[in-house]
C-alpha cells in the first residue's frame, strides 16, 4: 500500500510539472511584454512608476531573458517564495488575492459531490434492481436532464424565479456585511445559508450523471456469477445486493473523484460567474479579460494541481476499497 | 430404492426465458429424480439447459426466466423430529425471495458453480464469503463460524486454511479456489450439492484432484451431487447414474454403466462417438465425429423429436411429425425415442 | 481444416444423402439469417427505440434550420423594431374577438399600460388582425450562399414595419429572438461537428496508435490522456481562448475556438478507439468467422469495420453535446464567439444582465435550444450504441 500511494505520488510531479508549463504558456500568450502592458496599465490609471520598481518587476520575472529562464524564475519563484507573482489589476502580490477564493471553490466542489453522490447512488441502485419499473423510467428521463441542462442556465433559472417571485437575490455567497469580514463562526454560518443554491444546482449535473453510471455498473455487475453464488447461499435479496454487487459497482465513483472534481471545477466557474460567487470563476474570468496573466496563470495552476491531488485521494480510496489494487506487489 | 430415499423429484419442468426476440424455452417438460447419496450426473452440449435446471431448482433463475410449469418437490428430512420424519415441499411454489426458499438454499441445497474465478466476490476475503454462508444458515456467533470455516476448508483439501482463510480470490489459484467454493457449499451440510460444471475452467490434473475431493466428501459426508457437465469421461469417473439432456428435455436416463456400453439414443451415440477412448489407433482416431450441424437456435424448436435434423437415424414422416415417448426400456433405462417404441 | 463439418466417408445411403440436403437446407438457412447486413439490423435495433427515433427528428429540423437560417427566419437578426423591445412572445390566435375560428393570425400591439398590474406591457388590438402566410417575402438573401432570393418560411407581409411576429419574443434591441436563434443554430450546431470531426481525427490518430502499437507508446497516450483530463476544462478553455487575438474575424475565431475545444475532445475518442481496437481482438464473433474459414479481409469488412463504425458514431453523436455547451458556455462568458457573431451562447449573454432576464425572461430561449439540442444528441447516441451493441448494456 505504500509502496503505491508513493509510486502514485512519484507519478503526479510530472504531471504538475507540465501543468505548470501549461499554465505559464497561458500567461506568455497575449502579445506583447507583459511589463509594458502593465506600466502602461499603471499610468493610464494616473498612477507613476519610478523606473528602478520598473526594474526590480524586470529583474523579478526576468524579462527580456530566455523563455527556460524566465519559466525557472517564475516556478521557483512559487516553489521557494510562495510569490505568485503580481496582480497588474489590483496591484496587489497574486498570492493575497486568491487565497479565499480557492478555499470556497473547493469547498463548494466538494459538498457538491458529497451531495450528489448520497442523492445518486440510492437512486441509481433503486433503478438497476427495479429496471424498467414505472419509477426507474422516471429516475432515467430526470436524469438525462439533468445531464442535458447546463448549470449556468439552471442558475439563471433560479435567479430570474427568486427574483420576480420571491424578490430575493441570489447572488453572492455572503451576505453584505460579511462579504469583507474576517473568518468568523458567524461569517462561516452565513456562507452556509448562501451556499445551497449553487451547491444545488452544481449538484443536480454530478447527481444525474452519478445515477447513470450507478445504474450501468450496477446492471453489469447484478449478472456477474458472484451475485448468484451469493444468492445461492440464501441471503437475502437487499443484503446481497448492498454487499457484493453495489459494493464494486461504486469503484468507478471512487476512481473518477479527481475527473468529478474537475468537471464540478468547471462547473462551479461558470455558475459562479452567473450568481457572482466569491470563488475563483468570477475573478478569473476578468483576470482574463482584462490580461492580468499572472492572477489568471495561477488559478489555472492552483485548480489544476487541486484536481491532481484530488486524483491522488481517489487513487488512495479506490486502493482502500479494492483489494485487488492494495495487494498489487 | 425405497422411497423415503427420495430427495428431490422434478416433474414436467418447464423454464422459459420471455425475451424481445422471442421465447426461449430453455427447459421444456424435465421429468427425474434425485435420490439421498446419489452421484447423477447430467451431460449434454452446452445450451442444452444444464444450468437453468440446477437455477430453477434454486429457485435463482434470473430474469426475463421463469418455471412455467412443473414441479420441483423437495423431501426435507426434519432432523430434531427424531429419525424418519419428511417433509414435502414443492419448491416452484415457493417465493424465491421469501425465507422458506432461502432457509432451503445454501443449506439444504448448495451449489458449486461453474467460474470459480468469477463466483467470489473480488473485493472480500474467502473467510468473510463462506462465514457469511454459515451465519446465515446456523445459530453461530462470528468466532465459531470462523472456526468452523477453517474447519470446513481444511476437509477441502485447502493448505494452511488457518493463516490463508483473509485471503482475496485474486491471491488464490484456480484450484484454490474452487477448493474455497465448495468448502462454501459444504459449509452446511447440505443434503444436494449441485456441480455445475465444477471443474471446466481447471488445468486437468487439478480436476482429477477436485473430482477426487469431492468423491470422498461424499463418502465422508453422504449428501447427493447433481453433477452437471459436458464431459462424458468426467461422468464416467464420478458418477451412479446419468441423465442426458437434448434442448430442454431429458432424452436418455440410465446407470453410468449402461449409458457408456449399452446407449439408445442416438444423440447419446453420437455424444460417445465424440470423445476419444484410449487404446483406439490413430487412423481411427481420426474418425473421431462430432455431432453434425449444430444445437438449432432456441427460438424455434423443431417439431417432433428435436434431435431429428441431425439424427443419423430418422424415419421421415415419423421422427419430425409425432413427439417421441418416454419409454422405460430396461429396468431403470429409459429413452425418448421412436426407435424403441 | 476449414470444415467443420465432418463428411463420413462410408457412401452414404438413400436416407442420408436426402437428410443431408435437408441439413444443408437449415443449416444455410441458419448462416442466412446470421448474415443480415450488419446495418440494416443497426436500423432495426435503432427503430425500435422510441426516444432516439423522436430525437433523431428533432436533430433533423434543428439542421435544417441551421442550413437555412435565412429561410426559417422570418426577420433579419439583427434589424430591431425600435417600438418592440422587450416585446414577449407574440400570441397567435385562431379565433377572434367574435368567437369565429379562423387561420393562425396575430393582432396588432400596442405598447401601453396594462390596466390590472399597472405595468408597461404590449396590448392587443383586436380590430387590426394580420394573418400568418407561408413563404412570404422578406428581407433579401442568398440561400445555400448561392441563389438570392426573398423567401421566408412564414411571416406577417400585411404588417410591414408596424408588426412583426414574434415566436419567441425581441430582446432589449427589439430584435426577433426566433430569427436570433434559427441563425444562432448555424454556429452552435455546426461548431458541435466540427470540433467533433476534429477530435475524431486526433482521437483515431491517437488512439489507433496507441491500441495498435501498444507498449511504451500505449502508455505515453494514455497518461496523456489522464494528463489532460486533469486539468478543470473550463478554467483552461477560458485561458486558452482568451488568448485569441481580439480583432480576429469571426470565422477565424470559429475555428480557434473549435480547435481548443477539440485539444480536450480528442482524449475521449482516443480513449474509445482504443478500446474498440482491443476488445475487437477479442471478440467471438471474429472468431467466430474465422473458424468458419471466412478470410481475414472478410472479417475484416463484414464484421469489424460496421462494428467499428457503429461505435465510433456512436461515440461521436455522444461526444457532441459536449462541445455545444463548451461553446455556449464559454461564449456565455465573452470568451468564445462575439458579438456580432451570434450563436446560441451569444445570444445567452444578454440573461447575465439582470434586469433584460426579468423583464425579458424570453432571453433565455436560446439556452431551451441548447438544451433540446444536447438531449437529442444524447439519446440518438444512446439509441445507436444500444444498436451497434445490444448485449453490451
Ligand atoms: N439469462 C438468460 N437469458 C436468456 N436466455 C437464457 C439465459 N440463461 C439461459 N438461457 C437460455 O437457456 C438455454 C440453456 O442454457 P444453459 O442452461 O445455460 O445451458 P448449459 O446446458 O450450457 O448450462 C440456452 O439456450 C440459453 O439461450
Ligand atoms: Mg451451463
Amino acid at each position: 500500500m505504500l509502496v503505491y500511494i508513493a509510486r502514485r505520488v512519484l507519478l503526479m510531479i510530472p504531471t504538475i510539472f507540465l501543468i505548470s508549463i501549461i499554465s505559464f504558456v497561458a500567461i506568455q500568450l497575449p502579445p506583447g511584454d507583459f511589463m509594458t502592458s502593465y506600466v502602461a496599465g499603471l499610468r493610464t490609471m494616473g498612477e507613476n512608476i519610478e523606473q528602478e520598481a520598473i526594474d526590480n518587476l524586470r529583474e523579478r520575472y526576468g524579462l527580456g531573458q530566455p523563455v527556460y529562464v524566465q519559466y525557472i524564475k517564475w516556478i521557483s519563484g512559487i516553489i521557494l517564495r510562495g510569490d505568485w507573482g503580481q496582480s497588474m489589476e489590483w496591484q496587489k502580490p497574486v498570492k493575497d488575492l486568491i487565497g479565499e477564493r480557492i478555499l470556497l471553490t473547493v469547498v463548494l466542489s466538494l459538498v457538491s459531490l458529497l451531495v450528489s453522490w448520497f442523492i445518486a447512488i440510492p437512486i441509481g441502485v433503486y433503478s438497476a434492481t427495479h429496471q424498467y419499473s414505472i419509477l426507474d423510467y422516471v429516475m432515467s428521463i430526470i436524469s438525462f436532464i439533468g445531464v442535458g441542462v447546463p448549470g449556468f442556465l439552471l442558475a439563471l433559472i433560479i435567479m430570474y424565479f427568486a427574483q420576480t417571485r420571491l424578490n430575493l437575490n441570489v447572488g453572492g455567497l455572503f451576505s453584505q456585511e460579511y462579504i469583507n469580514a474576517p473568518w468568523s463562526v458567524e461569517r462561516v454560518i452565513d456562507m452556509l445559508k448562501h451556499l445551497w443554491i449553487p451547491v444545488l444546482i452544481l449538484a443536480v449535473e454530478g447527481t444525474a450523471g452519478g445515477i447513470r453510471t450507478t445504474r450501468a455498473n450496477l446492471l453489469d455487475e447484478l449478472n456477474k456469477p458472484y451475485v448468484e453464488l451469493a444468492r445461492a447461499k440464501g441471503l437475502s435479496e437487499w443484503k446481497l445486493i448492498w454487499k457484493y454487487p453495489v459494493r464494486i459497482a461504486l469503484n468507478p465513483f471512487f476512481s473518477t473523484v479527481g475527473w468529478s472534481l474537475a468537471s464540478l471545477i468547471s462547473g462551479a466557474t461558470l455558475i459562479s460567474v452567473v450568481l457572482s460567487l466569491q470563488t475563483t470563476g468570477p475573478m478569473q474570468l476578468r483576470a482574463l479579460t482584462s490580461q492580468d496573466m499572472y492572477l489568471a496563470g495561477s488559478f489555472l495552476l492552483i485548480l489544476s494541481v487541486l484536481t491532481v491531488i484530488g486524483t491522488l485521494i481517489s487513487d488512495i480510496l479506490l486502493a482502500w476499497v479494492d483489494p485487488r489494487i492494495r495487494l498489487e506487489k | 430404492m425405497k422411497q423415503d430415499q427420495l430427495l428431490i423429484a422434478i416433474k414436467n419442468l418447464k423454464t422459459y426465458f420471455f425475451l424481445d426476440e422471442g421465447t426461449v424455452r430453455a427447459l421444456d417438460g424435465v421429468d427425474f429424480d434425485i435420490w439421498r447419496g446419489q452421484t447423477i450426473g447430467v451431460v449434454g452440449e452446452s445450451g442444452c439447459g444444464k444450468s437453468v435446471t440446477a437455477r430453477s431448482i434454486l429457485r435463482i433463475v434470473p430474469r426475463p426466466g421463469r418455471i412455467v410449469d412443473g414441479t420441483i418437490t423437495f423431501y426435507r428430512r426434519l432432523h430434531d423430529n427424531g429419525a424418519g420424519q419428511i417433509e414435502e415441499i414443492d419448491l416452484t411454489k415457493l417465493d424465491p425471495t421469501g425465507p422458506e426458499m432461502r432457509n432451503i438454499r445454501g443449506a439444504e441445497i448448495a451449489l458449486v458453480p461453474q467460474e470459480p474465478m468469477a463466483s467470489l466476490s473480488p473485493v472480500h476475503t474467502i473467510g468473510n464469503q463462506i462465514c457469511e454462508a454459515i451465519m446465515l444458515h446456523q445459530k453461530v456467533g462470528k468466532e465459531e463460524a470462523r472456526v468452523k470455516a477453517i474447519e470446513m476448508l481444511d476437509r477441502a483439501g485447502f493448505p494452511q486454511p488457518k493463516q490463508r482463510i483473509d485471503s482475496y480470490p485474486h491471491q488464490l489459484s484456480g484450484g484454490l479456489r474452487q477448493r474455497a467454493v465448495i468448502a462454501m457449499g459444504l459449509s452446511c451440510h447440505p443434503s444436494l450439492l449441485i456441480a455445475d460444471e465444477p471443474t471446466t475452467a481447471l488445468d486437468v490434473t487439478t480436476e482429477a484432484q477436485i473430482l477426487r475431493l469431492m468423491r470422498s466428501l461424499q463418502h465422508d459426508l453422504g449428501m447427493a451431487i447433481m453433477f452437471i457437465t459436458h464431459n462424458l469421461g468426467v461422468v464416467a469417473q464420478m458418477c451412479e447414474d446419468v441423465v442426458v439432456m437434448y434442448m430442454g428435455r431429458i432424452v436418455e436416463e440410465a446407470p453410468v454403466d449402461d449409458i457408456f456400453h449399452n446407449p439408445k439414443h442416438p444423440y447419446t451415440q453420437a455424444l460417445l462417438r465424440s470423445i476419444p477412448r484410449l487404446g483406439q489407433k490413430t487412423k481411427e482416431r481420426r474418425q473421431l465425429e462430432s455431432i453434425r450441424g449444430t444445437v438449432p437456435d432456441p427460438y424455434t424448436r423443431p417439431r417432433g423429436c428435436a434431435f431429428h435434423p441431425r439424427c443419423t437415424q430418422r424415419i421421415r414422416g415419423v421422427c419430425d411429425q409425432t413427439e417421441p415417448p418416454w419409454l422405460e426400456v430396461e429396468p431403470g433405462h429409459k429413452v425418448r425415442c421412436v426407435l424403441y417404441g | 481444416m476449414t470444415d467443420a463439418r465432418p463428411i463420413p466417408d462410408q457412401t452414404p445411403t438413400p436416407d442420408q444423402v436426402e437428410s443431408q440436403a435437408l441439413d444443408d437446407e437449415i443449416l444455410s438457412g441458419g448462416e442466412n439469417v446470421y448474415v443480415a447486413p450488419p446495418w440494416k439490423l443497426m436500423w432495426w435495433r435503432f427503430r425500435k427505440h422510441k426516444m432516439a427515433m423522436v430525437s433523431a427528428v428533432i436533430l433533423i429540423l434543428f439542421y435544417f434550420t441551421a442550413i437555412f437560417c435565412e429561410f426559417v427566419a422570418p426577420y433579419d437578426p439583427d434589424a430591431s423594431f425600435i417600438q418592440y423591445k422587450y416585446a414577449p412572445p407574440t400570441k397567435i390566435h385562431i379565433r377572434d374577438a367574435e368567437g369565429n375560428f379562423r387561420a393562425p393570425f396575430i393582432y396588432q400591439t400596442q405598447r401601453g399600460i396594462d390596466p390590472q398590474t399597472l405595468q408597461i406591457g404590449y396590448v392587443e388590438d383586436t380590430t387590426t388582425r394580420y394573418t400568418i402566410r407561408f413563404f412570404v417575402p422578406g428581407f433579401e438573401y442568398k440561400l445555400l450562399g448561392l441563389i438570392p432570393t426573398n423567401i421566408h418560411l412564414f411571416g406577417v407581409p400585411e404588417a410591414g414595419e408596424k408588426q412583426g411576429v414574434f415566436l419567441f419574443g425581441a430582446d432589449r434591441l427589439g430584435r426577433d429572438m426566433f430569427s436570433r436563434i434559427a441563425y444562432g443554430a448555424r454556429l452552435s450546431l455546426s461548431l458541435g461537428l466540427v470540433g467533433v470531426f476534429i477530435s475524431l481525427v486526433l482521437g483515431v490518430i491517437l488512439g489507433g496508435i496507441s491500441g495498435y502499437f501498444g507498449g511504451w507508446v500505449d502508455t505515453l497516450v494514455q497518461r496523456t490522456i489522464e494528463f489532460i483530463r486533469t486539468i478543470p476544462t473550463i478554467p483552461l478553455w477560458m485561458t486558452l481562448s482568451a488568448a485569441l487575438p481580439v480583432d480576429w474575424p469571426i470565422t477565424r475565431v470559429y475555428f480557434g475556438i473549435t480547435v481548443i475545444l477539440s485539444l480536450v475532445g480528442w482524449t475521449f475518442m482516443a480513449r474509445v478507439v482504443r478500446g474498440r481496437f482491443l476488445a475487437m481482438r477479442e471478440e467471438d464473433f471474429v472468431l467466430a468467422a474465422r473458424l468458419n474459414g471466412a478470410t481475414e479481409m472478410r472479417i475484416i469488412l463484414r464484421h469489424m469495420v460496421p462494428s467499428f463504425l457503429s461505435y465510433i458514431i456512436a461515440a461521436l453523436t455522444l461526444a457532441i453535446p459536449g462541445m455545444i455547451l463548451a461553446e455556449t458556455g464559454l461564449s456565455f462568458l465573452g470568451l468564445g464567439l462575439r458579438p456580432p457573431a451570434i450563436s446560441w451562447g451569444v445570444l445567452l449573454q444578454e440573461a447575465m444582465n439582470l434586469r433584460s432576464l426579468v423583464l425579458s425572461p424570453w432571453v433565455l430561449t436560446p439556452g431551451f435550444a441548447v438544451v433540446i439540442s444536447v438531449l437529442a444528441f444524447n439519446f440518438v447516441g444512446d439509441g445507436l450504441r444500444d444498436a451497434a451493441d445490444p448485449y453490451a448494456r
